[in-house]
């Protein structure tokens, strides 16, 4: 489970993980390292994990952000689970777009809409 | 401390040696995007700068020290004008060439979680060049209002 000094706020609502960021800004390396620690925990004790990651309040990302993603959806698909984000800022969509990463990932605009989206 | 060049043909006069610290790095990324805003940039130009600076210094470390004492730094120099900005980080490893990278979009490498960097950078900045040796990008942003786009 996430410590007292997470990066993350974590609920659960049915059987849905929420995740949403501390930060406004996930550029250091140190901290998005354990942005992926802490998501793998997650993934690691469901058997077929459902998460939903908002970025509210997010203002920057780095590429090494768009990493974790990629390595945190690539477990969630091992273990046939599903994959949402939302709230994501239109200069950060940008990002996405860039690196078609758009492609890869289930993005809604709202947390309600990707909750109502999972299986 | 940033310390002024004596040549008057350097192109981005403000200098600092940066350790792989965040306080350090942050400050720096953070004292030209101020220095943008006070210089007219809008928000969006701001944005830009800030993901280019961190990609710039985190390929730095991540890629260009990977061989190197964790200890070693590198060297940040900026000059902002209200026409445009430039930015050159300078590493102390061998240097790479970088058409030799692959292509991050291509269906075969999507999912792999790294390789994004330099994408962003080119995505973003008006024009970027390396050195022969491929240890040093030079990084060019104009101004949106005044770049003829």
């Amino acid at each position: 489970m996430p410590s007292a000094e997470s990066r993350l706020r974590i609920t659960d609502e049915s059987g849905v993980t929420q995740v949403g960021f501390i930060d406004r800004n996930i550029l250091d390396e140190a901290n998005i390292q354990q942005i992926g620690e802490e998501l793998a925990e997650i993934i690691d004790a469901d058997d077929s994990p459902k998460l939903c990651i908002s970025f509210a309040n997010v203002d920057h990302l780095s590429s090494a952000a768009l990493g974790t993603l990629i390595t945190i959806s690539n477990k969630i698909k091992a273990k046939n689970g599903q994959l949402r984000l939302a709230q994501i800022d239109p200069q950060i969509y940008e990002v996405f777009v860039i690196t078609k990463l758009n492609k890869l990932f289930e993005i809604h605009d709202t947390t309600e809409d990707a909750i109502k989206s999972f299986a | 401390m940033a310390a002024p060049s004596t040549d008057i043909n350097d192109p981005a006069p403000n200098r600092r040696r940066l350790p792989n610290e965040r306080p350090a790095l942050e400050e720096a990324a953070t004292t030209i995007v101020s220095a943008a805003e006070r210089t007219g940039y809008p928000q969006a130009s701001c944005f830009a700068l800030r993901l280019a600076i961190e990609e710039a210094m985190s390929n730095a470390f991540r890629h260009g020290h990977r061989d190197l004492e964790p200890d070693a730094d590198i060297e940040l120099a900026w000059d902002v004008s209200p026409e445009r900005i430039t930015i050159v980080v300078e590493d102390q490893g061998p240097g790479f060439d970088p058409k030799s990278l692959p292509d991050p979009t291509a269906i075969e490498n999507i999912e792999k979680p790294s390789g994004r960097g330099l994408l962003l950078i080119r995505a973003y900045m008006s024009s970027i060049v390396f050195n022969p040796s491929g240890n040093r990008v030079t990084m060019v942003y104009l101004h949106p209002d005044k770049s003829g786009d």
